[in-house]
């Protein structure tokens, strides 16, 4: 017996029944889990988008997140010219389906940002974005747009929720990120996210981004205050990156173009 | 090995031998996951779950397989356990599942697992297996446990996502101790564990590997 097992065909058998019997047991699991794993991807997608909206329920449940993010309508937009593409422009079925993250990543369906203007660190940016609005009766109500960019460590990724006025800010929320606990991961912080609502994003000529993030907190009485942010203590550079992706997001080469034509109503 | 008993092999791990305080095991997950309560529960079962599995595979097929693979047997099983387990939690745990991120898949080169399975199952029945890999997962759930407590506690001024102390930063007094939700501060709790657990139990320390020889050589000044 003890001989028997040590011969090398015995050591191949062995293998390879090994091998066949647990790539079934994984590939089982794997097929049967499925179904609830991308329900779970895309609850938590809705839950982030309505959580940056401020419309989340406290301990809401699926059925209910479902229902209420059934208001919004899903759209994808072309960052260059600002209009809506129809999804089978980037050959999906439901805009819902689109990864703008994965986009960012293929040559084909994104662009190089020259490193001069890439203040939000991600180097390539997708040329299609997808986008959230809300109407009531025909009027732009709100409108949710993806962020990202580089904090100190990591890529944040979030939603910032804009009211129909396209200018001010609703909410801002980071779903994603692995900043320093207690110090840049305080972006998470529900009384520092609070701070955003109601800031306005841009000037009075509507193109050029104002947010700004303070180090020691925002006077009452500071000039320009509603577009200012206290910092995050203790994170400069998280604090430097937000400021940097927002600014890069809502800018020109960002959403920009696309909510100037939302303005105008001719997207 | 008959003399172990079904009851040594499950309550052993937990303070007598425990496989992060005595055997000094599966340490890296341990600072990883110990951040707040909750995630680390899930951690500790995954791991039950995986060390108790796994110990009951090879142990089954333990007369079968061939000296030059064994570990490589071991590993497969373990692997395919735990890509199992991880899928679990991504179909019914999502949020734990992304917070705990690559550990639960880390599980894999967890040492108490491996060890185990090479070390115990490879000698024992079946059901001492399982039983074996249910104590040392509770053992290494203990100390992950006692560390995730004082981390969350001292570090967010929560225990299980209830804040206790209210933080300054949400309006409280309580001025958070960043460095706790930090990987080292772990070492440091571990580090004073084990020395409670070897003032506790002193058969646990170790002997020196040398004395220093007295001082007996005088210099000139």
């Amino acid at each position: 017996m003890a001989n028997a097992k040590e011969t090398v065909s015995r050591t191949l058998l062995v293998a390879l029944v090994l091998s066949i019997v647990f790539s079934v047991v994984v590939s089982t699991a794997a097929v049967v889990l499925r179904p609830a794993q991308i329900k779970n991807q895309n609850l938590d997608i809705k839950t982030n988008i309505l959580a940056a909206a401020g419309m989340l329920p406290n301990g809401a449940g699926a059925d209910e997140i479902e229902s209420i993010f059934a208001q919004f309508d899903v759209r994808l937009v072309d960052l260059e010219t600002g209009d809506y593409v129809e999804p089978s422009f980037v050959e999906v079925s439901d805009p819902m389906k689109y990864d703008m993250y994965k986009a960012a990543s293929d040559p084909k369906m994104s662009t190089k940002i020259p490193s001069s203007e890439d203040k939000a660190g991600i180097k390539r940016r997708p040329n299609i974005a997808k986008v959230y609005t809300l109407s009531e009766n025909g009027e732009m109500k709100r409108v949710v747009l993806p962020i990202h960019g580089y904090g100190l460590w990591s890529t944040l990724y979030g939603f910032m929720s804009l009211e129909g006025d396209l200018n001010t800010i609703e909410g801002l929320g980071f779903y994603a990120h692995a900043e320093t606990p207690g110090l840049g991961g305080e972006v998470d912080n529900p009384r520092w996210k609070s701070q955003w609502v109601g800031k306005e994003l841009y000037g009075e000529d509507k193109t050029e981004p104002q947010i700004r993030l303070m180090k020691g907190g925002v006077d009452a009485n500071a000039a320009d205050k509603e577009h200012k942010v206290d910092a995050l203590s203790g994170a400069t550079l998280t604090s430097r990156g937000v400021q940097q992706l927002v600014n890069y997001w809502m800018g020109d080469r960002g959403y920009a173009p696309f909510l100037k034509k939302l303005r105008e109503g001719e997207a | 090995m008959s003399e172990v008993t079904a009851k040594q092999v499950l309550f052993e791990p937990i303070f007598s031998n425990n496989p992060i305080g005595l055997q000094i095991l599966g340490i890296c997950s341990a600072l990883a996951v110990t951040t707040s309560m909750n995630v680390t529960i899930v951690m500790c079962l995954s791991v039950i779950a995986v060390t108790a599995f796994s110990n009951l595979a090879v142990s089954l097929v333990r007369t079968q397989i061939p000296g030059s693979i064994r570990i490589i047997v071991q590993m497969t099983i373990i692997a395919s356990l735990v890509i199992v387990v991880d899928q679990i939690l991504k179909a019914y745990a999502y949020e734990i599942s992304k917070q705990l991120s690559v550990f639960v898949g880390l599980i894999i080169t967890n040492c108490i697992v491996m060890g185990r399975a090479e070390g115990f199952a490879m000698k024992n029945g079946p059901w001492l297996s399982f039983l074996d890999g249910i104590g040392n997962g509770m053992g290494y759930s203990v100390m992950l446990l006692f560390v995730a407590f004082f981390r969350e506690l001292l570090g967010a001024g929560s225990l299980f996502g209830v804040t206790l102390l209210t933080p300054v930063n949400e309006g409280g007094w309580y001025i958070t101790n960043g460095l706790l939700l930090l990987p080292p501060s772990a070492f440091f709790i571990i580090g004073l564990a084990i020395w409670g657990l070897r003032a506790w139990m002193p058969e646990q320390v170790e002997e020196e590997d040398y004395k220093m020889s007295r001082h007996t050589h005088k210099e000139a000044f």
